[in-house]
């Protein structure tokens, strides 16, 4: 089912009119004046400015990091948050096309399209952070591998993960050229190119959380211990897929129209099915937390400012947050699945910044705290992020159904 | 890790280079700041303004790569230096994903400008907090000391040991260095404590400390570990490419198990 607005199938392996149909498809649709927008493009035009002063003056011109604290929140929320966020994609694309969960198919292109589109832009705020940027080909063009290094690993894995969601994702933009042949081709290779992705979002996943092992006296140690990789790990599942029931929730209102019947009737059971998979993860993950936490003997430190703020990440912003999903599959509340999700989300924000930012040097005489310039371009940064994407979505095949010959080729 | 690269060096020229390092003495430091400003000369640096006085904390910065301080102890007042380490196993190199922190084989740990990026892991890896990063410029370096390496290859000591009027610091292999460490605690017993800090601390260190106070009297940061920082890292890294071989081939397994499921259900469709 195709909205009569984009005219695809029309325009089938027809070459003269590519040009005029991608010139026509990347003028803006719809109203201009929503409040998204009037929100969003000042403090994306702010951004812009602030990060043309940036490159003009260093990075100590907008941002508050020091000596002691190089890495703030473009590292800590930007990259670190933003990519265990992501992490739903790799979870998703796992159950349906390995396990062959075909419940969740609907909505594995918007996972992936959402975690896509997440990679590009923190890997692109990732180069606001570095301070010689035009550096950035020597680990990938092998003058000087530091192949010793985490981040070379965490590097390679961003580039390579973004090329396997991108051919995830190829499909639908055949499907919105028109393109029959390539749509054949890529779809091809959506089955390895998920195997690829959700052995390199591991080891990336956990590699997040491996740079920091280095840092050993710099964090706090309630939340510095060697297993920061598999807890960034086991996290990243559950946290990938409370964006995507938030996302979802979202999606089904701004984007209702594009949404199938069938698809929307779909929304409650994938809800359910995936607060029980969140529900499942977390209680693997407070357990880990919890033999974690008593391997490290750490208990006169609970009953510190920092031990309270332990606590309140732990009981508030996991062990809630697992007992209201498994509250909610059980009674059908989606209201609380959503809430619950909500709650996931601020802890994994918690957690990461804990360690890359609040905990990170806790002890040290002065604090680093983001300047207002950071958190703008950060906010720019997430702007644009959806712009992108409601212009993708608006236009390729993502939340609708596929046009019929692409439906028809894969049986 | 570069040590053990070095060691196992194939050329017999290679095998003879051995670390260099430097020994300071906090007995012979008399705070005259020589050293510093031999080292802003030599890598073209603003001279240091400021003096050396107990009770205020002078801090290395990315346009000073070593500083002298003056620390009120039990042991009366102990002038103390601080510059970059050069660990025998750096946790900056390992950190580093172009091998612009580099251990050269000669001992020295340097900076290299056409590999760096800027991302600043490395300032977040080093224990010591060595590494200092231009934060107002366009084009950031990084700031540390490198032993004066352009110099020791070229066979010379570096400007800081040639400056100091009192031999506070020497420079030698490492091996000679604890060696005549060792034989100043023998020689002129109860006038150091008993330990040669670097000797241990982070895997070994280049520089190595002898003073007449406790250590964390003087600034040094006592949760140290004393085995190498990269070795953090390791079961991690190590780990890597047993995933890489053995997931893809679980998935591909899982994926091939359930194929029949999925003909199943899409007939159902």
């Amino acid at each position: 089912m195709t909205s009569p607005a984009y005219p695809i199938v029309s325009k089938d392996n027809d070459g003269s009119s590519i040009w005029s149909f991608l010139k026509n498809e990347l003028r803006p649709k719809g109203k201009w004046f929503t409040p998204f927008n009037i929100i969003s493009i000042p403090i994306m035009l702010l951004g812009l400015g602030l990060i043309v002063i940036r490159f003009i003056n260093g990075i100590g011109s907008v941002t508050n990091l020091t000596q002691e604290t190089p890495w703030g929140i473009w590292i800590g929320f930007d990259v670190v948050t933003g990519v265990a966020f992501a992490g739903g994609a790799y979870v998703l694309t796992f159950m349906v096309y390995i396990l062959k969960m075909n419940k969740y198919h609907s909505i594995v292109r918007i996972t992936v399209l959402n975690g896509f589109l997440a990679y590009v832009f923190y890997a692109g705020a990732l180069l606001l952070d570095l301070g010689r940027p035009w550096n950035v080909i020597n680990p990938i063009i092998g003058n000087s591998f530091g192949t010793s290094s985490v981040l070379f690993l965490v590097a390679w894995h961003f580039m390579l993960y973004m090329l396997a969601e991108l051919i995830e994702f190829s499909p639908a933009i055949a499907e919105w050229l028109g393109a029959r042949r390539a749509h054949k081709i890529l779809s091809g290779m959506t089955i390895a190119a998920v195997i690829f992705g959700i052995t390199l979002s591991t080891l990336h996943q956990s590699g997040l959380g491996a740079l920091y092992l280095m840092a050993k006296d710099k964090i706090h140690p309630l939340w510095y211990s060697e297993f920061i990789p598999v807890l960034f790990l086991v996290s990243s599942i559950f946290a990938g897929l409370s964006m995507v029931i938030f996302e979802g929730t979202i999606s089904h209102k701004v984007f209702s129209d594009q949404i199938s019947k069938k698809n929307h009737h779909a929304e409650k059971g994938i809800l359910h099915g995936l607060s029980k998979i969140c529900a499942g993860a977390m209680f693997a993950y407070f357990f880990l937390q919890l033999l974690v936490f008593i391997h490290g003997k750490h208990w006169n430190l609970l009953n510190t400012p920092m031990g309270y703020w332990y606590l309140l990440e732990m009981i508030g912003f996991v062990l809630i947050p697992m007992l209201m999903f498994f509250y909610s599959y059980r009674t059908n509340n989606i209201f609380m699945i959503r809430l619950a999700a909500i709650l996931t989300m601020l802890g994994i924000i918690l957690n990461r910044l804990n360690v890359t930012v609040i905990g990170f040097k806790w002890d040290a005489a002065t604090h680093y705290i983001p300047t207002w310039m950071e958190i703008v371009v950060t906010l720019a940064v997430i702007f644009t992020e959806i712009w992108i994407f409601r212009w993708v979505i608006n236009r390729m095949p993502v939340l609708r159904d596929s046009p019929k010959w692409a439906a028809e080729e894969n049986h | 890790m570069a040590g053990i690269q070095s060691a196992n060096a194939s050329t017999p020229d290679e095998n003879k280079i051995e670390f260099r390092g430097v020994l300071y003495d906090s007995t012979r430091c008399v705070g005259c700041q020589e050293c510093e400003r031999a080292c802003a000369k030599a890598h073209d640096l603003p001279e240091p303004q400021d003096e050396v006085k107990v009770g205020i904390l002078r801090k290395t910065n990315e346009t000073q790569r070593c500083v002298v301080n003056n620390y009120n102890t039990s042991k009366g007042e102990v002038f103390v230096r601080n510059q970059c380490m050069h660990c025998n196993e750096p946790a900056c190199a390992a950190a580093c994903l172009t091998q612009a922190m580099y251990k050269t084989k000669e001992g020295p740990v340097i900076w290299r400008g056409d590999k760096c990026m800027g991302c600043r892991y490395c300032m977040v890896s080093c224990p010591f907090d060595v590494p200092k990063f231009e934060y107002h410029s366009a084009n950031p370096k990084i700031q540390k000391c490198d032993m004066c390496y352009d110099r020791i290859i070229k066979g010379e000591k570096p400007s800081c040991v040639e400056a100091c009027p009192g031999e506070a610091i020497v420079f030698g292999t490492r091996r000679e260095l604890i060696a005549e460490a060792r034989k100043r605690m023998a020689e002129n017993p109860g006038t150091y404590v008993d330990q040669i800090y670097g000797e241990n601390v982070a895997g070994g260190t280049g520089y190595v400390y002898l003073s007449s106070a406790p250590f964390n009297e003087l600034g040094f940061n006592p949760k140290l570990q004393n085995s190498s920082y990269p070795a953090l890292s390791k079961g991690f890294l190590y780990s890597v490419p047993a995933v890489f071989v053995l997931l893809p081939t679980l998935l591909l397994g899982i994926h091939e198990a359930t194929k029949n499921n999925q003909s199943k259900n899409e007939e159902n469709d």
